[in-house]
């Protein structure tokens, strides 16, 4: 087990080395640099602000700055924001997505599970083939589009909803679930093929047979061998609900992390871009290695070690 | 001892003689034999739902490609006082916020997201099956190595680094195509189409590397490769004469995938801002202009968000009524 883990450690650390290694080297070769805006700036100017940022350096130099000062959790100074930090920025806005992230993990995991139970259960069924619809509409219908019907309908039409903000709780209602309607299909349709391989085997027959009352049989022997593959996706959920939430944020007006990034695109501010994507590949790094590491706790059969 | 003889002396001596013509003519085989692809197409042609998906997909695309032909407004061309329209006889989709068509718009829409669809397809296809069928042929310590960069790309989120690489390739891509006399005919598409291309064809093929690697494992040993080897086939003739055609069934069902994956991307990346460059649109970038004026116009948002809709689900059900038919063990 402690092997495993301090393997899995060192890959994790190594790919995050190659994420800012990528990231630092594609954002210096974009020609031009930085600070070639619509208004040309003087010689002299340009020269103050090369130095003042570091960019008169050698390359190798300059990544080797960088990796430093992003070792010692300095990501740089955003370009458009002067004075600051995007350390500053990240640990500001960072909360609100993570609030958002959470809640739409936790719809997605536990209505798909429960859509996924009741469809292999009802096999055939209609509600099978209502849970099928769904997620197959689901996995379709890009999550802007659902953002912004769901505005139309809930805010405009129906005004139940609030369209912007993220106060109250009934500012996450809309966000959430358009957020998490994509994994949401995935799951149930993950969940219900899983649950139907398993209720199909001898130990549940045995577990019926010994008169166990059936939601005994359900959720205590069933579920917990079908979920191993909702728990294998959890990692490519947390990536999903991630770069999703750079969409949904920008639409619901949510001051995340994400909004601020697609915000960054669009004014070219390299240092934050870069920032942001290397604070982004190392969260998602970290829920990796979590969820390979539930896998052995979750299911014992699993010899972690191999 | 004595059972066994009087049961031996039980057996009827008919049994033993040759069949006579009759006999013979039953036994033969009277039906054709069916290969593998017919019978993948008898069981395609029986899922409803995919042949419709088909048909829709097929009806889309004639429409895509002749509408902007006979209509008389070009996708970009601004006509002035019929701005914000909603549909009418002269605009059965109305129009946007400068008056442009926007059936002819969604159309030529339409026309870019397929086309990124298939052509991403293609290329990760070609890149995919190249590298898998190598690393798994050859096997050994290249297998080792081109194993672990695969690991190392999958373990890169790849949306983000597509985001990343698309903002990178931007400003290059435009200088490029401006600049270049060639390649101005085909800048008219847009340089950020090939920068699409170029980002999606870089991350998503590791899936299909890693799928024709397994494949190549599976068959590398049987007797039709060593039959090729021993006629002195070289290793290319025998990757992709003999091993690569008949993992196909396999290839097609992953590459069926990675076309409503790269559409979705490029709708993705047109949010952001980051897609096919104005004034050429797509789809993606045509959703995203709409949102912002959504509460005053939401047909502008309809039409477009439920064409890259219904064109994500169609590619979808094919690719799932493929896999159902080309490997039946998958089915459910």
């Amino acid at each position: 087990m402690l092997s495993y883990i301090i393997k899995r450690l060192i890959i994790s650390v190594f790919t995050l080395f190659i994420i800012i290694t990528i990231t630092f080297f594609l954002m210096h070769t974009v020609p031009g640099g930085p600070f070639l805006g619509e208004k040309p700036l003087s010689e002299a100017a340009l020269e103050n602000l090369n130095k003042k940022y570091g960019l008169d350096k050698p390359l190798p130099v300059q990544y080797y700055n960088y990796l430093k000062n992003a070792l010692k959790g300095d990501l740089g100074e955003s370009l458009t924001k002067i004075g600051q930090s995007v350390s500053g920025t990240i640990i500001r806005a960072f909360p609100v997505s993570l609030k958002l992230g959470l809640f739409s993990m936790f719809i997605s995991t536990t209505i798909g599970v429960l859509f996924g139970v009741i469809a292999a259960l009802k096999h055939g069924a209609w509600q099978d083939r209502a849970v099928m619809l769904t997620a197959t509409l689901g996995i379709a219908v890009p999550s802007f589009v659902i953002a912004t019907i769901s505005i139309i309908i809930f805010s405009v039409q129906l005004k139940v909803l609030p369209a912007y903000g993220f106060d109250r709780f009934e500012q996450y209602i809309m966000p959430g679930f358009a957020l998490s309607f994509g994994s949401l299909s995935f799951m149930s349709r993950l969940m219900r093929s899983s649950m139907l391989d398993v209720i199909h085997q001898d130990y549940i027959r045995t577990a019926h047979a010994k008169g166990l009352k059936p939601y005994v049989v359900i959720f205590k022997h069933a579920l917990r061998n079908a979920i191993l593959p909702i728990v294998t996706y959890l990692g490519p959920l947390a990536a999903g609900i991630l770069t999703g939430s750079f969409v949904i944020e920008k639409i619901f007006n949510i001051p995340g992390l994400g909004r601020y990034f697609v915000e960054s695109i669009t004014q070219r501010d390299y240092p934050t871009i870069l920032g942001v994507t290397i604070f982004y590949g190392a969260f998602l790094i970290v829920m990796n290695f979590l969820v390979d590491l539930s896998y052995g706790i979750i299911d014992p059969r699993i010899k972690i070690e191999k | 001892m004595e059972n066994i003889e009087q049961s031996l002396k039980n057996i009827d001596p008919s049994l033993f003689e040759p069949a006579t013509l009759e006999e013979r003519a039953s036994a033969e085989v009277t039906r054709e034999s069916v290969t593998y692809w017919q019978d993948a197409a008898r069981r395609f042609k029986k899922n409803k739902v995919a042949l419709v998906s088909i048909i829709l997909i097929a009806l889309i695309s004639i429409f895509a490609i002749t509408i902007p032909m006979i209509s008389q407004y070009g996708y970009a061309q601004i006509n002035r006082g019929v701005e914000n329209q909603t549909s009418s006889f002269a605009h059965p989709f109305g129009t946007d916020t400068l008056g442009r068509d926007l059936l002819v718009r969604c159309m030529i829409g339409a026309r870019i997201s397929i086309l990124i669809g298939l052509v991403s397809a293609t290329l990760v296809v070609l890149i995919g099956i190249t590298y898998g069928a190598t690393s798994g042929y050859f096997g050994g310590m290249l297998d080792i190595i081109m194993m672990r960069i695969v690991d190392v790309i999958n373990a890169v989120p790849s949306l983000l680094i597509v985001v990343l690489l698309s903002v990178v390739l931007k400003s290059p891509m435009d200088k490029l195509f401006l600049q270049n006399e060639n390649l101005r005919s085909i800048g008219l598409l847009g340089p950020g189409l090939f920068s699409i291309f170029i980002v999606i064809s870089l991350l998503y093929w590791t899936s299909m590397a890693r799928m024709t690697r397994g494949q190549m494992f599976a068959l590398k040993n049987q007797e039709f490769v060593t039959a090729a080897r021993a006629l002195g086939s070289s290793h290319g003739r025998i990757i992709f004469k003999h091993l690569v055609p008949n993992a196909m069934g396999a290839i097609i069902v992953s590459a069926m995938v990675q076309i409503p994956n790269a559409i979705f991307v490029e709708s993705f990346l047109s949010f952001l801002g980051l897609g096919v460059s104005a004034p050429m649109v797509s789809l993606g970038s045509l959703t995203s202009n709409a949102i912002s004026g959504v509460y005053s116009y939401p047909y502008q948002l309809l039409f477009p968000a439920s064409l890259i809709s219904i064109i994500i689900l169609c590619f979808n059900l094919v690719g799932d009524g493929l896999r159902d038919a080309l490997d039946p063990r998958m089915k459910r």
